[in-house]
């Protein structure tokens, strides 16, 4: 496979995606703050440290593609952009929720957005993602189904019984995993056998590679390869992002299965920053340029918490609807 | 900024504050440690909200016992004057109180009936062509109409193609509609039924067949987490229209795995309906609206039933709507309620309970959830006894919901105990003489319909 280069995009493009990067990085900072103020209620798990993954994989999306992933979901969401208000208003449980207060942080979904969820059982977003290529296929669509999970899925059975399905009916899938190395407070040394952990599905001839998931342009080669494999083998892919997320598994997690100097490492090659770094090193973009974007998202995080803080509950007759159509 | 308390996991009340990290006049980015606190869990890290300068501690470390949002330090952040109105918006939030209250949580439950109002009425008064078939041909009519008329209809499942299926209900299908459209899965329930809701949430209407439903435990979690919920925790953007379907209770000496009633299993879960005919007829137009219905199904068929026949309609727009039971017998001195191949046991029962002089009003509820609640009470209320017959174990079954549900509806029309003839408490023996014991028979029901009737 010949090796394609992140370069092709513009300085514009180049911006947009460092735009979005940082808007997550905020969003969940201020869903963190939100969660010790007592706004946001239950599970709450950040994406901080790897949005160099989801947006790597997005500089390959056509509006048209799918995603689907677990319950790590607010940067996915976002990604597909949805509107930053509708998703705090989902964490703080308001009437303007994307679900109207009754899916919460791991529940979310966007049909305009061709968002899937937002899952919460570890695995079972893996055949769904497959039957979301499975439709694609179907219909005769030129789309491919992009499914993330995270290391700990890739010790779940139904993950493999996917894996199968996809390459037998050779479905345009693409399979992510995020390996950030630890299944809730588990290290994946203690919980997967043999080698990497792509090299699994390669039992089920599925063609697959480990990529840097801390850097965006390395994210964004092999999703673009990767692309372009399915599109002309008609035949399912896998990548495995090496990452890492800076926070705990949720919010009440004291992380005593790391140590400090562990975190503190990683966050010298925070995807955030090494963009940042890079764009105006590599790419000669004037540091004012990105303070301007910086500050815009800033304000916008204020509007989007001030919006989810003054959204209603929801209503009491909604506990009743949608439970069938 | 005010750097307040923050609550560290869902039931943290107070904390103490083991160890600053930083001191008055540091710089600090958005995520370094400030300080150590004690959780009622565990010693959590308090992480800086945002960019900027500390200004003042205001909570000594060692302190204990600090409430949740107190203010513990102080943080100078740029664009300090918007902050500040924004942690007044966050201190000042909920509760906002919405519409109604929770006292009138009651009046708003919409009943699960009213759901289906608006499906074909009448369909029953029809003139129809009519042929009589087995219920394997109706099953099997009922799958190549519904995929003739919506090209969004597929079937997948072990054995449904090629084999011809397991029990013979998709026999030819395959010829008619081409492997594109008649999958044979791979012995593989969690991946395939997986696959067949991630289909369904993008449009698509599988017709998911088990080939018995003991199979489908090893999907339930796909089918109680992923197509029962969705459309409630996605505040009603995705539905998941999908029939599951396949052989469910016991058939003929094939031993405890493979011998079991889900009704009850799956008729415990909101999201999903639940629908087990009785018969031919009714097989053919509750699968055709099952398969056009937008929620997810679970369709119970019983293997003992398949070659039992009954007079079918022909047409392409025959249904039976999902919620309508059926009063196949009518009488006047007892209501006694089954549902797929219980019915038949009543009905082999019902010569010994006419030759008491009792009349029995028979339903055959048809659809289990939404129940026909209209018309089970009316029964009740003008025969005053009840005797409720199920394949499926009694302890905490579905026939013990339909009890409660009556004795609550017409307590006062009651003249006697409700009885539940339910399948015993045991998994299915092999032995055939076991075998029968374990499931209800003709003197079970028999002697509960005696003993409502106070007769002797």
């Amino acid at each position: 496979m010949d090796k394609k280069t992140s370069n092709s995009f513009s300085n514009d493009q180049l911006l947009k995606f460092y735009e979005k990067m940082f808007l997550i990085r905020k969003f969940e900072e201020k869903a963190a703050q939100l969660y010790g103020a007592g706004k946001i209620g239950g599970f709450c798990h950040l994406y901080i440290g790897q949005e160099a993954v989801v947006i790597g994989i997005l500089s390959s999306i056509n509006s048209e593609d799918t995603v689907i992933t677990a319950y790590r979901d607010h940067g996915h969401i976002l990604a597909r952009g949805v509107d930053p208000k509708l998703v705090m208003s989902e964490l703080t449980g308001r009437k303007d929720g994307i679900s109207k207060g009754k899916g919460g942080s791991m529940h979310m979904f966007s049909k305009a957005n061709r968002f899937y969820g937002g899952h919460g059982i570890v695995g079972a977003q893996v055949p769904l993602g497959v039957g979301i290529g499975f439709a694609h296929k179907y219909r005769n669509e030129k789309k491919i189904s992009r499914v993330y999970l995270g290391d700990g899925a890739m010790s779940n059975g139904q993950v493999f019984e996917a894996f199968n399905l996809a390459s037998l009916w050779q479905l345009p899938v693409l399979f992510i995993i995020e390996n950030n190395k630890y299944g809730m407070g588990t290290s994946i040394g203690r919980s997967a056998a043999g080698n990497d952990l792509f090299e699994r599905a390669t039992v089920f001839d599925i063609e697959g590679e480990k990529v840097d998931g801390m850097n965006f342009f390395t994210v964004s080669d092999a999703a673009i390869r990767a692309r372009d494999y399915i599109n002309n083998n008609s035949k399912p892919y896998i990548i495995e992002m090496d990452t890492y997320r800076f926070r705990g598994h949720s919010m009440s997690d004291p992380g005593l299965y790391r140590t400090k100097d562990e975190v503190n490492k990683m966050k010298e090659i925070d995807p955030v920053l090494m963009m940042k770094e890079t764009l105006l090193k590599e790419f000669k973009i004037e540091e004012d340029t990105i303070k301007d974007i910086e500050s815009n998202i800033k304000r916008q995080i204020k509007d989007v918490e001030k919006f989810s803080l003054e959204s209603p509950l929801p209503d009491i007759k909604d506990l009743f609807t949608e439970v069938y159509l | 900024m005010k750097i307040l308390l923050p609550a560290l996991s869902p039931t943290m009340e107070t904390g103490n504050i083991v160890k600053w990290l930083v001191k008055e006049g540091d710089e600090v980015l958005s995520g370094d440690i400030l300080a150590e606190i004690e959780t009622d869990k565990a010693t959590m890290e308090l992480e800086s909200p945002d960019d900027g300068k500390i200004e003042k501690i205001l909570v000594k470390e060692g302190s204990e016992n600090i409430s949740v949002n107190s203010e513990i330090a102080l943080l100078t952040v740029e664009g300090e004057e918007i902050e500040e109105k924004i942690e007044k918006t966050i201190e000042s939030a909920p509760p906002v109180i919405p519409n109604g209250s929770e006292k009138n949580i009651k009046e708003i439950n919409i009943s699960m009936s009213s759901l289906l109002k608006e499906q074909s009425d009448g369909m029953e008064l029809k003139n129809w062509s009519e042929k009589e078939i087995t219920m394997r041909e109706a099953l099997n009519q009922a799958i190549e109409e519904e995929m003739n008329l919506d090209k969004d209809v597929f079937l997948l499942g072990e054995e449904v193609a090629e084999y011809d299926g397991a029990y013979k209900v998709t026999q030819g299908l395959l010829d008619k509609f081409g492997s594109k459209r008649v999958l044979d899965t791979p012995i593989s329930e969690h991946g395939f039924t997986g696959l067949a809701i991630g289909a369904a949430m993008s449009g698509l209407k599988p017709i998911c067949e088990f080939m018995t439903f003991n199979f489908s435990m090893q999907a339930i979690d796909q089918i109680v987490n992923s197509a029962a919920k969705s459309l409630y925790m996605s505040g009603g953007e995705i539905n998941v229209p999908i029939v599951f379907r396949g052989p469910n209770g016991a058939a003929a000496r094939v031993g405890a795995q493979h011998s079991q009633c889900f009704i009850s299993w799956f008729s415990h879960i909101p999201g999903l309906l639940v629908v087990a005919p009785s018969n031919a007829r009714d097989a053919k137009g509750l699968l055709k609206s099952s398969i056009r219905n937008p929620n997810p199904v679970v369709f119970l068929e019983h293997e003992l039933l398949y070659k039992e026949k009954s007079n079918v309609p022909e047409e392409n727009d025959f249904l039976i709507p999902i919620g309508k039971a059926n009063l196949i017998k009518e009488g006047s001195d007892v209501t006694i309620i089954g549902f797929s191949m219980s019915v038949q046991r009543i009905l082999n029962a019902l010569p010994s309970i006419e030759k008491l002089g009792i009349k029995p009003d028979i339903i055959d509820l048809r659809s289990i959830k939404p129940l026909d609640e209209d018309l089970i009470y009316k029964s009740v209320k003008k025969t005053n006894r009840v005797v409720i017959v199920e394949d499926g174990w009694g302890n905490t079954s579905f026939g013990s919901h339909l009890s409660y549900l009556i004795q609550s509806n017409c307590f006062d029309y009651l003249d006697s105990e409700i009885i539940k003839v339910s399948g015993k408490d045991v998994p299915m023996p092999y032995a055939e003489n076991l075998e029968k014991l374990a499931l209800p028979n003709t003197d079970e029901i028999t002697s509960a319909v005696k003993k409502v009737s106070y007769t002797k």
